[in-house]
C-alpha cells in the first residue's frame, strides 16, 4: 500500500508538469489545447531516440522540450494565422503528430538503456546513505517493500518547484501580464498594443515544451517511449487542473500552480488506490479518470449550494427572532 | 496631429446589403484640439473611430498621424499612439487581473514589453498617485480583481489607463453611455480634467447632444458617412440643442431621427 503510494505520488510530480503546460493554455490562455495527447509523445519519442543514439540525457531532454515547442507553436499559427477553431487546430495537430511521432521513433516502441537515463545519472550522484535513511522510516512506518531509490522522488520535486517559480515569474513579467490578458479580454489588450497572435503561440509553445519535457521524463523512467502513451494525456492534465483548484483553491497564480502539482499527485493517488480495489482492473482507468474529474466538477458546487442554503436559513432564524422581540 | 483623407469605406459591396459606411471623410486634428462627434444611428461614426484605431482598414484614403501615414499599420502597432476607451465598461479592462496589473498593461503601451516584473515598487507609487486623481478610493484597491469593481470604476480605470501614457490620440466611443446618470457625469467630469491635463488630442463619439455641447473645442455632426456640419470653438459657444437640430434639418433637408439623441 504505502510503496504504490510512493509509486503515485513520485509519477504524480513528474505528470504535475505536464498539467502545468495544460494550466497554461486552458487556464491563462483559454484556450483548449488538444496538441498535449501527441506533443507528450513527441517529448517521450524524441528523448529515447535520442539517448538510443548516444546523445547524453540532458541534452536528450532539451530537445524534447524543443521538439514540444515547436509542435504547440504550429497549433498556434493554425489558429491564428489560418484563423482555424481552437478546438480544431489542437486535434489536427493531435492526429498530425501520431504520424510524425512514428517517423521520429521508426518503431512503435523504442527502449531506453535504464544507465543512460537522466536519473541513472543522478542515482550515481546519490549518496546511498540517504535512500537508507529513508527507507528506515518507510519500513518503519509499515511498508511492505521499500523504493529502490529516493532520487527520483527529491530531484523532480526540485525540478516541478522549480517550473512552479519560474512559471510564477513569468506570468508576472509585461509578456506574462499581456498573455494572460490575452486569455481575459482580447479587445483589451489589443488596444494596449500587445500582439495577441504572436502571444497565444507563444502560449500554446511553452504549454506543449512543459508537456514534452513531461514526457521525455516518463519515458526516462518507464525505460521505454511508446507510441500510445499519449493517449488520455489531456484530459488527466485537465483532471489535474481541476481537483486542484477545487482542493486547493486559484485566488491568486502562485496558489494556482502549486494546487496543480497538487491535483496532479492526488490524481495519481486515487487512481493507485481505485485500482487496488478488487473488483477494478486496469482497463478501468479511463473510466475512473472520467468519474474523478466528474466529482471534482460537481462536489465544489454541491458543497457551495448548501453551504449558502445554511446560511441563509440562519440568517431568517436570527431576523425572525429579532421580530419576535420587538 | 491626426489627418484623415479622402477616406471611404463601403461594406458588403456590390450585395444587396450594401452599406456605405464612409464617404470621403476628411479631417485634420490640430495638437491638443477635442473634438466631439455626433450624428444618429449608422451615421458612420464608430467606423470612423475603427478607420483610426486600426480595426478596419479604409478601402480608399490616408490616415496619418503626427505626419506618420498608419493607413495599414495593424491595431496592435497603432495602439501605441492611440489611447482608447470603449462604450462597453467590461471592455477595457481584465477582470481577472488585479488593478494593479491592470495598469501596469497600459503603462507598456508605448514600450515593448519585456521578460521583467510588470508591477514594480516604483511603478506601484505613480499607480497609486494616478489612481488618487479620479477620487474613487481605488488606490486603496491596487490588489482588487478588476472584476470586482463596478461599471463605472472600470470606466474611470479604462479612462485612466488610455491616458496616463499620454497617447497622441484619445479616442472615446460614446464611454459614459452604458453609465447611469450620475456615473456618467462623473466620468465626464474626469475626461475634461484629464485630457486637459495632458492636454490631448482627443475624438470623442458621443449620442448626447448636450455632453457634445459642453464638452471640447469643436463638434462634428455625421450623416450616413459623411461630415455634415464642423463647427469651431468660437462658434460651439452659446450654441444649444435646437440649434444643432434646426442646422441638421436645413443642411439634410429632413428631421433629425434619433430621440435618444435629443434626451440623452
Amino acid at each position: 500500500m504505502l510503496f504504490s503510494l510512493f509509486g503515485a505520488v513520485e509519477s504524480g510530480i513528474i505528470y504535475a508538469i505536464m498539467a502545468l503546460g495544460v494550466y497554461l493554455t486552458f487556464r491563462i490562455l483559454d484556450f483548449p489545447d488538444l496538441t498535449v495527447d501527441g506533443s507528450f509523445v513527441t517529448g517521450a519519442g524524441v528523448a529515447a531516440i535520442s539517448i538510443s543514439h548516444g546523445v547524453s540525457p540532458l541534452i536528450a531532454t532539451l530537445f524534447a522540450v524543443i521538439a514540444g515547442f515547436i509542435a504547440g507553436s504550429i497549433t498556434g499559427l493554425l489558429h491564428t494565422k489560418g484563423k482555424v477553431n481552437a478546438l480544431l487546430s489542437g486535434i489536427l495537430m493531435m492526429i498530425a503528430l501520431y504520424s510524425i511521432n512514428l517517423r521520429i521513433m521508426g518503431q512503435p516502441t523504442v527502449p531506453i538503456d535504464s544507465d543512460s537515463t537522466l536519473f541513472s545519472q543522478l542515482r550515481g550522484l546519490w549518496p546511498a546513505g540517504i535512500d537508507d535513511f529513508f527507507n528506515g522510516i518507510f519500513t518503519t512506518l509499515g511498508a511492505e517493500r521499500a523504493p529502490a531509490t529516493w532520487v527520483i522522488l527529491f530531484f523532480m520535486l526540485i525540478v516541478t518547484l522549480i517550473i512552479k517559480f519560474l512559471t510564477d515569474y513569468f506570468l508576472k513579467t509585461e509578456v506574462g501580464l499581456a498573455l494572460r490578458a490575452t486569455g481575459d479580454n482580447k479587445r483589451m489588450i489589443r488596444s494596449l498594443s500587445a500582439n495577441t497572435d504572436s502571444l497565444i503561440i507563444l502560449g500554446v509553445g511553452l504549454s506543449n515544451a512543459l508537456v514534452a519535457l513531461s514526457g521525455a521524463l516518463i519515458a526516462q523512467i518507464n525505460g521505454f517511449a511508446d507510441v500510445q502513451m499519449g493517449i488520455g494525456m489531456i484530459v488527466i492534465g485537465l483532471a489535474s487542473v481541476i481537483i486542484g483548484e477545487a482542493l486547493f483553491g486559484k485566488k491568486t497564480i502562485a496558489i494556482a500552480t502549486i494546487a496543480v502539482i497538487g491535483g496532479a499527485i492526488v490524481y495519481r493517488i486515487v487512481v493507485t488506490l481505485a485500482l487496488r480495489v478488487d473488483f477494478l482492473e486496469a482497463g478501468d482507468m479511463k473510466l475512473i479518470t472520467a468519474f474523478i474529474v466528474v466529482i471534482a466538477l460537481v462536489a465544489p458546487k454541491i458543497v457551495q449550494a448548501r453551504k449558502e442554503k445554511k446560511r441563509r436559513i440562519a440568517k431568517r432564524a436570527t431576523l425572525g427572532g429579532l421580530g419576535k422581540g420587538a | 496631429m491626426l489627418t484623415i483623407k479622402d477616406v471611404s469605406l463601403t461594406f458588403n459591396e456590390d450585395t444587396p446589403d450594401e452599406k456605405k459606411a464612409l464617404q470621403g471623410i476628411n479631417l485634420e486634428l490640430k495638437e491638443g484640439e477635442f473634438v466631439t462627434v455626433i450624428g444618429s444611428n449608422g451615421a458612420g461614426k464608430s467606423t470612423l473611430m475603427n478607420i483610426i484605431s486600426g480595426n478596419l482598414v479604409p478601402d480608399v484614403g490616408d490616415v496619418q498621424i503626427g505626419g506618420k501615414t498608419v493607413t495599414n499599420l495593424p491595431e496592435y502597432k497603432r495602439s501605441a499612439y492611440v489611447g482608447r476607451v470603449f462604450q462597453d465598461p467590461m471592455a477595457g479592462t481584465a477582470p481577472s487581473m488585479t488593478i494593479e496589473e491592470n495598469l501596469a498593461m497600459a503603462y507598456s503601451r508605448t514600450r515593448k514589453r519585456t521578460l521583467t516584473r510588470g508591477v514594480t515598487k516604483q511603478r506601484k507609487v505613480e499607480f497609486r498617485d494616478h489612481l488618487g486623481s479620479l477620487n474613487l478610493g481605488l488606490e486603496d484597491r491596487l490588489n482588487a480583481k478588476v472584476g470586482l469593481l463596478s461599471g463605472g470604476e472600470r470606466q474611470a480605470l479604462s479612462l485612466l489607463m488610455a491616458t496616463f501614457t499620454r497617447p497622441n490620440i484619445l479616442l472615446l466611443d460614446e464611454h459614459t453611455a452604458a453609465l447611469d446618470p450620475s456615473r456618467a457625469a462623473l466620468i465626464t467630469k474626469l475626461t475634461k480634467e484629464v485630457v486637459a491635463e495632458h492636454g490631448l488630442t482627443t475624438l470623442m463619439v458621443t449620442h448626447n447632444m448636450q455632453q457634445a455641447l459642453d464638452l471640447g473645442t469643436r463638434l462634428i455632426m455625421m450623416d450616413k458617412g459623411q461630415i455634415i456640419l464642423d463647427i469651431d470653438e468660437s462658434k460651439k459657444q452659446g450654441l444649444a440643442i435646437e440649434d444643432l437640430l434646426k442646422e441638421f434639418q436645413r443642411i439634410r433637408g429632413e428631421q433629425f431621427e434619433s430621440d435618444r439623441a435629443v434626451l440623452g
